[in-house]
């Protein structure tokens, strides 16, 4: 099992975020802060533009060259006193972590931010073997008080008002004082801190995820803004690293050129407040550290992708900015998506990791507006994969009946251009007499998915091609 | 039709126009005429964008490889709308990415296609326009045409020549209106959602009329403008550059007498 996914409903699923008011206003307020940070961040470096081609091609190389870099990575890691353990899948990844855990003696573990542990639905499985896992990032400390899933890649508490975590955090830190004043962002974020401080130094275990792993050195790198990432993988007995197996780069170089587009796309920030860089455990003269560094390399599915025309979608370093500048995102936000990684990028990499049966929806709820492929820091061709994804659906007839229909009666006419022209001269005169009085439809046969939400306007009458013929005569 | 020595441009004009709007196509005609093309229009249906990106990828090729065979002898294939441009310049070339017989002929219908405004101003190099409209006027840039042409400035600047109109700009000129093709039907509520955005800023500029250079987008538009009782005109962007806006705007009703 992996995260629960209701990603087959997503009308549903779109339908309720749509309705719901305190959601809305939460994404109308992002729907401007995202895309200007960005904007501005990228004007104020003038190579930005050369930066994302050299990240694009740092990822194609790495890709290519995959199976090279795992193991040079397997090698520093082990050089320097670590260990990789590989999982194909959620269970085994899992399976791998818990039995660590266990060999550790752990009760606690924190864990730092880290969407491959959504993904396995790691926390879940951490409970069941009687060991608490304690999210020690802000927003993800918050969906964890209210078991849900994150509902954007950077942001996982996005969705959430002030005032819900407010009386989140009312009803869980019931220790401390009732008339403490909790109507300041500062005030949360203050005793989010005081409780975590707590959970940090109690941790037997840390687990973080990585942003990259570099095969040179060996090292792993989170990237973050609160500094939790440090304690958890600092304090404790062992640190886990858990991550996907295209998050390798192949030397330190690269992961800095991938830094300074990183940041800049995600929060358009120059560089993240915390930038962590560890390799191995803590060496003899070290101040500090921990005594095991664990990595725990997941494939599920991934390495299938590779050869395929969806290889660009391993290219993706998790900035979230395809998701910021969306509007369906904007719109409904994250969680409709149904599983864990939602907008463009969850579109495309949904339906290889769940399969395309139940992720169907995804890559056709698109515009195909192509602001994502616009903004993304790896140039990953987003609305391309998404019409990938549909000709795939189209293949396997998982594209809905009514629609293949339709296309199957319009492409008859489309391709007979003589039959088409007589055709839709006569409805076209048949439909332009019957909306002749307003101009346009308020409702129509056959039209309910556009007449339910806007008017559709009447066609003016004799078709172009008709009207054409008649006034230049001789060859049309 | 004016004898000219000009480029013989095959107007492609995109199976919304023909249907739906003809006047955009007689005003395409005009502008190209006036700057010096021999305009002809082949029997045509679609560009197959429909098929090409519902997943139907045989539909979508022999309805282009019929393109092709229509629209190969001309100098130019020109189009009044963005997307549809876009899908012969960037998407045939995928399309037939693995056929070694049509992927030269796609290319060649690619690299001399181009939409409208782009066309006169990018190869023809017109930079003015000889007509008059009295009013505020907001213009949207439909994605297709932004982001695979590159269109923006263009129409901008032959908007600028239009005498007595003048420009703002809306907010967020460049995000989508929600149209996108079958998902305006299929994400219906969705696509409600996002228009509903796009009709709210170009109501906050004052213009009275609300200019876009892609049917399809325009049709949405139009209809949610409607829907929510504005009274901004709707038209594509050819129709006030030629000056040919007798027609009543999109999705508005023909004045009484000329009912026919």
């Amino acid at each position: 099992m992996v995260a629960p996914v209701t990603s087959p409903s997503f009308k549903a699923n779109a339908s309720q975020a749509l309705a719901n008011a305190q959601l809305q206003s939460v994404l109308s307020g992002m729907r401007e802060g995202f895309a200007a940070r960005r904007r501005e961040a990228a004007g104020q470096l003038p190579e930005f533009e050369a930066l994302r081609d050299s990240a694009r091609d740092i990822k194609h190389h790495t890709l290519a060259h995959l199976d090279l870099y795992l193991e040079r990575y397997v090698d520093t890691v082990t050089a320097s006193g670590g260990q990789v353990h590989f999982a194909r899948d959620a269970a085994e990844a899992r399976a791998i972590i818990t039995s660590l855990c266990q060999s550790l003696d752990a009760k606690t573990v924190t864990k730092g931010k880290s969407m491959i542990a959504e993904e396995i639905g790691l926390n879940d499985h951490l409970e069941q073997a009687g060991i608490v896992p304690v999210e020690t990032d802000l927003g993800e400390y918050i969906i964890q008080l209210r078991h849900e899933m994150p509902s954007h890649i950077i942001g996982p508490a996005l969705h959430l008002s002030a005032k819900q975590i407010e009386a989140d955090f009312r009803r869980v830190h019931t220790d401390l004082p009732r008339d403490r004043d909790l109507s300041q962002p500062a005030t949360l974020l203050a005793e989010a801190r005081q409780v975590l401080r707590q959970r940090f130094l109690a941790a037997d275990v840390g687990i973080t995820g990585a942003n990259f792993l570099i095969a040179e050195t060996g090292t792993s790198v989170i990237v973050t803004n609160e500094g939790n990432g440090d304690l958890t993988q600092t304090l404790p007995k062992a640190h886990i690293v858990l991550a996907s197996i295209e998050k390798v780069v192949p030397t330190l170089e690269d992961c800095a050129q991938l830094l300074r587009v990183l940041a800049r796309s995600a929060t358009g920030q120059e560089i993240s407040v915390y930038t962590t860089f560890s390799t191995g455990p803590r060496r003899p003269d070290d101040v500090d550290g921990p005594g095991a560094y664990h990595v725990v390399l997941l494939d599920n599915g991934r390495s299938a992708m590779l050869g395929t025309s969806f290889r660009d979608v391993l290219s993706c370093i998790r900035c979230g900015a395809c998701m910021n500048h969306c509007p369906i995102y904007e719109s409904i936000g994250g969680h409709a998506y149904g599983w864990v990684y939602p907008g463009p990028i969850g579109a495309v990499l949904t339906p290889s990791l769940i399969g395309v049966d139940k992720a169907a929806h995804l890559p056709n709820a698109s515009t195909f507006c192509g602001r994502c492929e616009e903004v993304c820091p790896v140039r990953i061709p987003l609305p391309k994969l998404m019409r990938h994804w549909r000709e795939r659906e189209f293949e396997r007839h998982l594209t809905p009946a009514a629609t293949r229909s339709g296309l199957a009666f319009w492409a008859f006419f489309a391709k007979r251009p003589r039959l088409y022209r007589l055709v839709t001269r006569a409805a076209m005169g048949m439909l332009a007499y019957a909306g002749r009085a307003r101009g346009r439809f308020r409702r129509l046969p056959f039209a309910g998915g556009w007449t339910e939400y806007r008017d559709l306007p009447a066609p003016e009458g004799a078709t172009f091609q008709a009207r054409w013929r008649g006034e230049r005569g001789g060859r049309a | 039709m004016p004898k000219t020595s000009g480029p013989r441009v095959g107007l492609f004009v995109t199976c919304l126009v023909d249907l739906m709007r003809p006047s955009v196509g007689f005003a395409a005609v005009k502008l190209l005429e006036q700057a010096g093309c021999r305009v002809e229009v082949p029997s045509q249906t679609c560009c197959g964008q429909p098929a090409y990106n519902s997943g139907d990828r045989a539909n979508a090729r022999s309805i282009a490889e019929q393109m092709i065979r229509t629209f190969s002898g001309f100098d130019y294939v020109v189009a009044p709308s963005g997307s549809c441009a876009g899908m012969i310049r960037v998407h045939y070339p995928e399309l037939f990415a693995d056929d070694p017989n049509w992927l030269p002929k796609a290319r060649a219908l690619a690299a001399k296609t181009w939409e409208l405004t782009s066309f006169l101003v990018d190869v023809l190099g017109v930079t003015t326009v000889n007509a008059e409209y009295q009013g505020i006027a907001t213009y949207h840039d439909a994605c297709s045409g932004l982001r695979e042409l590159g269109i923006s400035t263009q129409p901008r600047r032959l908007l600028a020549s239009v005498k007595g109109l003048e420009l703002v700009e809306m907010t967020d000129a460049d995000t989508c209106c929600g149209f996108g093709g079958t998902f305006a039907v299929k994400y219906g509520q969705i696509s409600n959602a996002i228009v509903a955005q796009k009709t709210r800023r170009a109501v906050e500029t004052g213009a009275s009329m609300l200019l876009a250079g892609d049917l399809g987008c325009l049709m949405n538009m139009a209809g949610k403008l409607s829907r929510e009782g504005h009274a901004i005109a709707v038209r594509h962007v050819a129709e006030v550059l030629a000056g040919t806006t007798e027609a009543p705007p999109i999705g508005a009703p023909k004045p009484a007498e000329h009912r026919s």
